[in-house]
């Protein structure tokens, strides 16, 4: 197969894909290296390179972190699964798209303004992105093809990702399963020895205590949830 | 929507039977956004818009839109455009000429905003003295603002490209501002026959949830979105996301393509392909050229007819394949600067063979005998003995 789109570091400033001549895969089919291909083919290629490349590393957007909408709980336990079946593999957050100033806690936490900060600190060789926004996966995309050499797959929602060396679209919690269950296959294929373990906690992440939760916790946002002088909000939505 | 209406797909709702009516270029554009699902139009009014957006006063009183309100001029028109969209709304606007120069700033913002709306420009001289009549010179204005820019040759295609428009400005893929552009007076004034489907039936509402980017809502995280805007910053990791979100605008944009293919059957149209001269043209232009190649036809010359429907993106494949046995090749413009001729000089690899012209502005009309002026210029014939 000739790899249209493959691992970076392409360089200073790469073509997009799409002018490259990549278009998105039709439903039913995924995209592998910028190439039109079935589905299990992409995810057989994506298993094989978190069960062989350092590092492996899941990034889930603001779309599985949030239980906005009926399918969502189902989703995030299912990208859990995914990750326990992937030795040393790791979650990092991409909890939403502001810059992060004047540092990012890139141990922490992964942004689309500049994803390959998070990518080189950790030396994340093969990542996952589900539950981006497609213009903020595709930003993140492009700019870790362009200066480092990780491989991406994109597990999205809507119709998949150029940019990504695997993507896979219409994504659904059975999607995620499917692609679990592939990477198990892949795993014994390759005679890796794994016993399915949950991703340790992140130590670069706060202890969380809602207990004693006050308006300051809320930073920028307090101005939303306080209440004017004399206003009593009995419930919120 | 206030009134009972059957939502249907674009692609149902393009199959549904039609009924021929005799209307004008503006209304063909109105009677569009009646069966669109549009929550909200906002507009100023400037000749030879008014009538497009007067027409969509109606349809609101009448109850076909949710809101509409008349703004206080065009930035502010646009601006508020924007924000409305980005709250998860259908927004249609329409503006002409000046109007859509006094706009542009904030026209040029909505791409990078993903702001998905349709935009109506019912082109009007741009220049000093000043001038209500048609000149499509402000579309080579927008030409490199990122927004998908269609081209109506007549009322039909007026009423065709905007219903098109709200379905494509929303796939996820694109999610940019579609503009739909004719000529002032020549279609929007003017009348044709326009076949139209029942307008008790619509286009389904627009989900905003189904989008590349979050709908602004300042309950839910992230609230903050561009206004933190990472290019603020004096730093390689501020022009490096800028660069990569403007490669994605215009992926976005080139991702449109296949949209032109399901709902306007095509970029281009070709009629005798291979001929020895083709007319290339746009717009009204595109009328006026049809009608010389009929004429061609009759005498037997070797002419052929593209139309160019969809100027961004830019159909380079499908110029180059209808061009490239083409000896000669006349485009027709109603602009001084000939911003369509030089797209496909720039397209082809032989861009020598393009003629200048023939072009006409400040409101003048485009005699058919001018194109045949050129074509028989074009073969070698003396055209005065013949159009005597």
């Amino acid at each position: 197969m000739q790899k249209k789109i493959d691992v970076g570091p392409v360089g200073y400033m790469p073509q997009s894909a799409p002018m490259m001549g990549v278009e998105l895969s039709p439903e039913g089919k995924a995209l592998l290296y910028g190439n039109v291909v079935s589905e299990d083919e992409a995810m057989r290629d994506a298993a094989k390179a978190l069960l062989t490349m350092q590092n492996p590393t899941i990034f889930p957007g603001p779309m599985v972190l949030w239980d906005w909408k009926d399918d969502v709980a189902d989703k995030s336990a299912a990208i859990l699964e995914l990750a326990s079946e992937i030795p040393n593999c790791k979650i990092i957050p991409m909890p939403d798209y502001r810059p992060k100033y004047p540092k990012i806690d890139v141990k922490a936490e992964i942004n689309p303004n500049h994803p390959n900060l998070t990518i080189l600190d950790n030396k994340i060789k093969a990542c996952v992105f589900i539950g981006v926004h497609c213009h903020y996966a595709n930003l993140t995309l492009r700019m870790i093809r362009a200066g480092t050499d990780c491989y991406t797959v994109a597990m999205c929602a809507e119709m998949g990702h150029e940019e990504a060396m695997a993507s896979i679209r219409d994504v659904h919690a059975s999607d995620v399963l499917k692609f679990r269950d592939i990477l198990v296959e892949v795993r014994k294929e390759l005679g890796i020895e794994h016993t399915a373990t949950m991703p340790p906690e992140n130590p670069s992440l706060p202890k969380e205590d809602w207990g004693d939760l006050t308006p300051a916790d809320y930073g920028e946002y307090r101005s939303l949830i306080m209440s004017r002088k004399g206003e009593h909000v009995a419930e919120v939505e | 929507m206030s009134l009972d209406k059957t939502l249907l797909s674009m692609d149902e709702l393009l199959k549904l039977p039609r009924e021929k009516h005799f209307i004008t270029g503006a209304q063909a554009m109105s009677e569009a956004v009646k069966r669109s699902s549009t929550d909200m139009a906002i507009a100023y009014p400037i000749t030879p818009q008014s009538e497009v957006m007067h027409l969509v006063g109606d349809i609101f009183a009448q109850g076909h839109i949710k809101e509409y309100y008349r703004a206080e001029e065009e930035l502010g028109t646009m601006s508020a455009i924007a924000g409305a969209a980005r709250g998860g709304v259908r927004m249609f606007t329409a503006t002409s000429g000046p109007g859509l120069l006094r706009g542009l700033e904030a026209i040029v913002s909505w791409p990078g905003h993903r702001i998905p709306c349709v935009l109506g420009v019912l082109t009007r001289v741009i220049n000093a003295p000043l001038s209500i009549q048609p000149d499509n010179l402000e579309m080579a204005y927008l030409m490199h603002s990122g927004i998908v820019m269609l081209h109506a040759e007549n009322q039909q295609d007026t009423f065709d490209f905007t219903l098109a428009a709200f379905a494509i400005t929303e796939k996820v893929d694109v999610y940019i501002p579609v503009s739909v552009s004719t000529e002032g007076f020549f279609v929007t004034h003017a009348k044709g026959y326009v076949e139209m489907m029942d307008e008790k039936y619509a286009f389904e509402e627009c989900d905003p949830y189904k989008a590349p980017v979050p709908a602004m809502d300042n309950e839910v995280p992230p609230a903050r979105i561009q206004r933190d805007a990472p290019v603020q910053k004096s730093n390689f990791m501020s022009y490096l996301i800028h660069s990569v979100w403007q490669q994605e605008i215009w992926d976005s944009n080139q991702r449109a393509m296949k949209y032109m293919y399901q709902y306007i059957d095509g970029p281009i149209e070709v009629q005798n392909p291979g001929s020895d001269v083709m007319l290339v043209a746009s717009g009204c232009a595109a009328a006026q050229a049809r009608e010389a190649h009929r004429y061609a036809q009759e005498e037997g010359l070797s002419v052929g007819f593209v139309k160019v429907k969809c100027i961004r993106p830019w159909p380079t494949d499908e110029i180059r394949e209808a061009l490239k046995t083409a000896k000669t090749v006349i485009v027709p413009e109603h602009n001084i600067v000939g911003w369509l001729c030089k797209e496909i000089k720039g397209c082809i690899p032989n861009g020598g063979i393009v003629l200048e012209g023939p072009r006409v502005y400040g409101g003048m009309t485009l005699p058919v005998e001018l194109i045949m002026t050129e074509i028989y210029n074009a073969l070698g014939m003396d055209s005065l003995v013949l159009q005597a």
